[in-house]
């Protein structure tokens, strides 16, 4: 029952022959050893899981594989290795905006699928873009914080 | 750079750059060559004898483990010895666990788990404290209803409550709060030739090596404890990462394989331990000139199937219910009763947030009852330098409640605000016309007794820590501090390079390994930095002097701060080395139609001796403030025959990004002569004293006493209806 899904991933183009409903976390995790994406629940309400899918958000934990093809997937791994990152990574350290790590790689990507999307929101904007990403340590507003001193500093980065 | 080491000033986190960038290997990263996973088979019954199991043949390289393969003990090593690892014949709650099924492919362990069927001779299962109090026989634990009973006194309570004029008295509740870490318990284990190596999410490495010491009946220097990237713990990786370490090592004992073992998110919630359900009932006894001259509380917590840590919870709460007050006269009774629900046990604030619930409402109570503003009568009682605190011990370093009451009103403008609110008129007329928002605004004063309870630090924990200079220069500390996110690397590395005066790139501290550092305790009750970091620190001074030697080791063990005491027959003396202490303030907005809450303002003043990393402090309080108002409003577990009905992040909702604005805080300096550069506890404090600041606020928004928690809309519109049923 495996069928041949394509997609980008990181840039690269892949194809992965599995079983069209495995999850794509499963699929990131498992088959190709990128555990940046983290699993929370299952269930799609905590956001760790958080991948880019055609610059929008997603949780990797509801996608099964076959609604993947001929998408472009960005994880962690992939957005590491850009100037809005490193912009992003300073401005989280700053701001105090990391305890455990574990909603990390998730918050860091809806702070990028946000800023795509309004590179000068407001508090109000920040707040709404990474409600779907939780965090038990920080109370949010260390992230807020980074996320819109990243706004502020990021001009022509977004 | 020599200067990133100063007291107070923040400094980039050491387990920062990894986490940021998804390469911090938490235990579900981490993979051994041939490893295997486990999953667990949990009891679906309350409260049963197991009849018997049907189990599908296994595949090839599938392999179950019930207790019958433990070769040493099956009993969890808590203060009281009631747990078992694995179900032996009988189980007593929802998701206890029975079986392990163990082998290469996660999808075909579920597939069986499906096809195994337990046969339960189900029993009439104990479900709340008043089920408890009304048996007569059919105990769950030996033969009474709950697993401890406490009482202490102070002053002479007999004589003060009988010459009191009159008494106020009032019964709280407060309900269950799930820890939702985000990374679920997680166990990875290898045993190798009678020796195993357990990695895994953890607060206390130890307390694991004790249990999979004791289950696998293995000498201590074959078993090694190492902690990962631990995904939040907040008391939920206290005690509880033991059972998921003794099943990981009993299956990769029975398989030959390591093994790992990830609970998903429902069998978390189901199965591990929740803050404890209370009913707190305080009667404060009036004196005639209106002063309280006695106070008696009743303290019952519904504990759960098993023990687990109630015992000293229960100490904490009961330590705690008094307030910061001084109230000459008390007396507390307190019991954990069990239940056939999911074990209750640590949570942040440890029996602080239900104390500090109470018997700050039932303060706004009194301030009602005798027509005072309840901040000037809290004022009145504040606890000051050379009082005695509820079990008699000299409160001998200066308290500053004052100040930190004077803090709130400049911050939150507190006073001027709760008279306005106050306008009841101004009340009515909203309800009656268009429907706007009550306000309100709640304060609440609390504290929070550094490190472990009584005498436990010197009697129990004995922390050990060593440093270790390296011949190029570097210094390593070596302690089981675990980082759980609160920053403890990076605190306790900033102690030791500011005492050493190097720069804090040549401290290492690397996450424990029980083959490698001595146990310096839990990474508990607000204690790794004031009790940990104050041995570092004096090894790090003492190898200051030492400096020219090349590589040596320094070692410090823990000593009894002199003056204290404790009688833990009698509950008597200085209940915790030290003090932090807090206030807060909560404004809302009440929707008169839907009765939502909306938090229009928080803000807190604390004292937590002298802050090491003030971006660390800020992180932790907004962390626990946030959780603390989860708790107070929108946290609601609820458990129906036995079952958990909020099994999932979906229908047990935690605070999102939307849901409150910033914390307002501020620091108050008071320095603490046996902290390190002066600091006390801060972890858990500025958790215990929000609730009741909500609660205050609302109930002043929409006059009405709050009695329980969480105070939820249902609950708000049903004590708005009872009003219109009053005919009030």
């Amino acid at each position: 029952m495996d069928s041949k899904v394509r997609f980008k991933l990181n840039g690269e183009h892949v194809t992965m022959t599995a079983d069209p409903l495995r999850r794509l976390i499963d699929v990131l995790r498992d088959d190709l050893g990128l555990t940046g994406t983290k699993e929370g629940c299952g269930e799609g309400e905590c956001g760790a899981c958080s991948v880019l899918m055609d610059g929008r958000l997603a949780n990797s934990c509801l996608l099964p594989l076959a609604a993947v093809e001929g998408k472009e997937i960005v994880t962690i791994e992939g957005f590491r290795k850009t100037k809005r990152f490193e912009l992003l990574k300073e401005c989280f350290t700053e701001e105090g905006a990391v305890q455990c790590g574990f909603c990390t790689p998730g918050m860091v990507l809806a702070a990028e699928a946000l800023l795509s999307a309004d590179p000068h929101p407001n508090e109000r904007a920040v707040r709404d873009g990474i409600s779907g990403n939780l965090c038990r340590c920080t109370g949010y507003s260390s992230i807020v914080a980074a996320i819109l001193a990243a706004s502020k500093r990021g001009e022509g980065l977004w | 750079m020599k200067d990133e080491a100063r007291i107070g000033k923040p400094m980039r986190r050491t387990d920062f750059d990894d986490k940021v960038e998804g390469t911090a290997v938490f235990t579900a990263d981490m993979d051994l060559p041939g490893m295997l996973h486990a999953i667990t088979l949990r009891s679906s019954a309350p409260r049963a004898q197991i009849a018997r199991i049907d189990l599908p043949a296994l595949p090839e390289g599938y392999f179950y483990v019930d207790h019958r393969d433990i070769p040493g003990s099956n009993v969890m090593p808590s203060p009281i010895l009631d747990q078992p690892f694995l179900a032996a014949g009988r189980v007593n709650y929802v998701g206890e666990p029975i079986m392990l099924i163990v082998g290469p492919d996660r999808q075909v362990l579920s597939d069986i788990l499906k096809d195994a069927r337990v046969h339960y001779l189900e029993e009439r299962p104990v479900l709340s404290i008043e089920d408890a109090e009304a048996a007569t026989g059919g105990f769950i634990y030996a033969d009474k209803p709950y697993f401890v009973s406490y009482e202490y006194c102070k002053g002479d309570f007999e004589r003060a409550a009988e010459e009191a004029a009159f008494f106020i008295e009032d019964e709280y509740r407060t309900g269950y709060q799930e820890h939702a870490y985000l990374e679920t318990q997680s166990m990875l284990a290898s045993f190798v030739d009678g020796n195993v190596t357990v990695y895994g999410s953890m607060q206390c490495p130890y307390s694991v090596k004790e249990s999979v010491q004791a289950a696998l009946r293995l000498g201590p220097e074959n078993v090694r404890v190492v902690q990962l990237p631990t995904g939040g713990g907040f008391g939920g990786k206290e005690d509880y990462p033991s059972i998921p370490a003794v099943h990981a090592a009993l299956a990769s004992m029975k398989s030959g394989r390591p093994v790992k073992l990830v609970f998903d998110r429902k069998e978390d919630i189901i199965s591990t331990t929740k803050r404890h359900p209370c009913r707190i009932r305080i009667r404060s006894y009036i004196g005639r000139e209106g002063t309280i001259v006695a106070r008696d509380v009743d303290v019952s917590t519904d504990a759960g199937a098993y023990a687990g840590l109630s015992s000293v919870v229960l100490q904490r709460l009961s330590f705690s219910v008094c307030g910061a007050y001084d109230v000459e006269n008390l007396r507390v009774r307190s019991r954990a009763y069990a239940t056939n629900k999911c074990v209750s046990g640590a949570f942040r604030g440890f029996g602080g947030p239900q104390a500090f619930f109470a018997v700050e409402m039932h303060t706004e109570h009194i301030a009602e009852r005798l027509g005072r503003d309840s901040l000037a009568l809290r004022r009145s009682y504040f606890l000051e330098q050379g009082d005695t605190s509820s079990t008699g011990g000299l409160l001998s370093s200066p308290i500053r409640l004052g100040e930190i009451a004077d803090a709130l009103e400049k911050t939150s403008g507190y006073s001027v605000k709760r008279a306005l609110y106050s306008n009841s008129a101004a009340r009515e007329k909203r309800m009656e016309g268009c429907p706007t928002p009550l306000k309100g605004i709640g304060i609440s004063m609390f504290f929070h007794g550094c490190g472990f309870t009584g005498s436990g630090e010197k009697d129990t924990l004995k922390a050990k820590v060593k440093l270790k200079k390296n011949k190029d220069g570097t210094v390593e500390i070596l302690a089981s501090c675990a980082e759980i996110g609160q920053g403890s690397q990076t605190t306790l590395r900033k102690i030791v390079a500011r005492a050493l005066d190097i720069p804090v790139g040549m401290v290492v501290h690397r996450y424990p390994d029980t083959g490698r550092c001595p146990d310096s305790g839990p990474t508990v009750a607000s204690r790794s930095v004031m009790i940990v970091g104050r041995l570092l620190m004096d090894c790090a001074l003492e190898m200051k002097g030492r400096w020219k030697e090349e590589d040596f080791e320094v070692t410090r063990s823990y000593t009894y701060p002199e003056g204290l005491c404790w009688d833990n027959d009698k509950f008597q003396g200085n209940a915790y080395p030290e003090y932090s202490w807090g206030g807060n303030v909560v404004e809302v907005e009440v929707d008169p139609l839907t009765f939502e809450v909306k938090v229009t303002g928080v803000w807190g003043a604390y004292d937590i001796g002298e802050p090491m990393d003030d971006r660390i402090v800020a992180g932790q309080i907004d962390g626990a403030v946030a959780q603390g108002l989860g708790y107070a409003g929108m946290e609601v577990l609820t458990v129906e025959a036995g079952r958990v009905l909020q099994d999932n992040l979906t229908t047990y909702a935690i605070p999102t990004s939307v849901d409150f604005p910033r914390t307002v805080a501020c620091l108050i300096p008071n320095p603490y002569k046996e902290g390190p550069f002066g600091a006390k506890g801060l972890g858990e404090l500025p958790l215990v004293g929000v609730a009741p600041a909500f609660a205050a606020a609302v109930g002043q928004a929409i006059g009405k006493r709050i009695l329980r928690l969480p105070v939820t809309p249902e609950y708000i519109m049903r004590l708005m209806e009872e009003e219109a049923e009053d005919g009030f």
